[in-house]
């Protein structure tokens, strides 16, 4: 139970600092803000599924 | 909206007759996120009814045995065939005695031998006729190419989305070979579009959500990752160039390890994010049961429908990120090295 709330906890910073990135480099040039966008999909799919995998195999 | 309330009332009729009904919910989402050999469209708890199609076992022992399930009646009898006692436990056929009788080892796993079972199951069913639902799609978008340069009818829903699979997956991530390798990623990304979507409706098929599954895609991905390799690819992985030579031999196990680990994290992240979804959406509705009062069970049902259209979300997103990544690692293995030293500075994660 305890390890459950730890890898959403992991989970939950890893995304909070991708979206944080993006933020600023989508304020630094609005232009790219299609490929940062995806860029950002990309790894927060990513780290989803490590934590997918972590929640099962607790 | 009325799709939900059908599944919500079959719940209902499921837990009735139990005991406690965490436990009947409990069994009713695992019972409905296995594969199993009964096409059930819906079934009665208390009196024990089954509505749906039995569908044909095939099973080797020693001979190419068929017969339809319904001679199990769902697990309660033994279906004798040329002296062989079959069992179904728990979705999976086992041989028995004449009894009947399931030894349990440790873990309370049984441990009864068990024939080589090829049978069509509903997700066998499933996939089959999603490829065929694939194959009118495809075949009736490419003839509209024949007669017009702007396609008509539903083939204008398919436009767009292949595009994007040529200009936004393919082409920046395998470069100038891309269109040998469209077609994988074309059947890939609807493969399992589709079987994402079926997946979020009450029929209870759940494909992509079993590893089994996963595995195969991810096994293809990999064989084809392995064969369409240049010279660069293998040299990269076992002798890397631009490095001293001891920490040659130190990369060339880490490499290896990678060259593994990419298929099976594919494989590890569609399982994981299509069964944590469809467990979380059942869960929810069982909770609308678990709790019967006025307050808790709206609340729940709405909450199911909020998890449903994120899981709708999950669906695409997991379908374009395995295509994404597939065509990123054929990338990988065809690209054609200009200069050594620099490009070691951008290298993909692996996970």
């Amino acid at each position: 139970m305890v390890g459950s709330g730890l890898i959403v906890i992991g989970a939950g910073i890893g995304l909070g600092k991708i979206g944080g990135s993006a933020m600023d480099a989508i304020a630094r040039q609005p232009e790219a803000t299609g490929k940062i966008q995806t860029a950002m999909i990309i790894i927060a799919a990513l780290l989803e599924g490590i934590a997918f995998a972590a929640l099962f195999a607790s | 909206m009325v799709s939900l309330n059908l599944n919500a009332q079959e719940a209902e009729e499921e837990t009735t007759g139990k005991i406690d009904t965490k436990t009947g919910v409990k069994e009713f989402v695992g019972h409905h996120l296995k594969d199993s050999h009964y096409f059930t469209f819906f079934s009665d708890g208390e009196k024990g009814e089954h509505y749906g199609i039995p569908l044909p076992v095939i099973i080797w022992d020693g001979g190419l045995k068929v017969f339809s399930a319904s001679k199990f009646h769902h697990g309660e009898e033994l279906v004798e065939l040329d002296g062989n006692y079959y069992k179904l436990y728990h979705s999976k056929i086992y041989k028995t005695g004449p009894e009947g009788i399931i030894e349990y080892g440790e873990n309370h796993f049984p441990t009864n031998e068990r024939p080589l079972d090829f049978s069509i199951t509903k997700n066998v069913t499933a996939m089959i006729i999603v490829a065929l639902l694939m194959f009118l799609m495809f075949w009736s978008y490419a003839k509209n190419y024949q007669k017009r340069s702007i396609p008509k009818g539903f083939s204008r829903v398919l436009e767009p989305l292949v595009v994007y699979v040529r200009d936004e997956i393919a082409k920046p991530n395998i470069g100038p070979k891309y269109k040998k390798y469209m077609s994988f990623l074309l059947t890939v990304f609807f493969f399992i579009l589709i079987l994402n979507l079926v997946g979020l409706t009450p029929l209870g098929i759940n494909v992509t959500g079993n590893i089994a599954i996963t595995l195969g895609l991810a096994l293809i991905t990999f064989i084809i990752v392995q064969f369409s390799g240049n010279k660069h690819y293998w040299k990269h992985i076992f002798w890397m160039p631009g490095v001293p030579v001891p920490m040659k031999i130190i990369l060339m196990p880490i490499e290896v390890l990678g060259m593994l680990t990419k298929p099976f994290a594919l494989m590890i992240r569609l399982f994981a994010n299509m069964m944590a979804g469809h467990v979380v959406v059942m869960s929810l509705l069982g909770l609308i049961f678990v709790f019967q009062n006025w307050i808790a069970s709206p609340a729940f049902f709405g909450f199911t429908i909020f998890i449903s259209v994120i899981e709708l979300l999950v669906a695409f997103l997991q379908a374009y990120i395995f295509t994404l990544l597939s065509a990123l690692y054929i990338g990988m293995a065809v690209e054609e090295h200009e200069d050594h030293p620099k490009d070691h500075g951008e290298d993909i994660p692996v996970i």
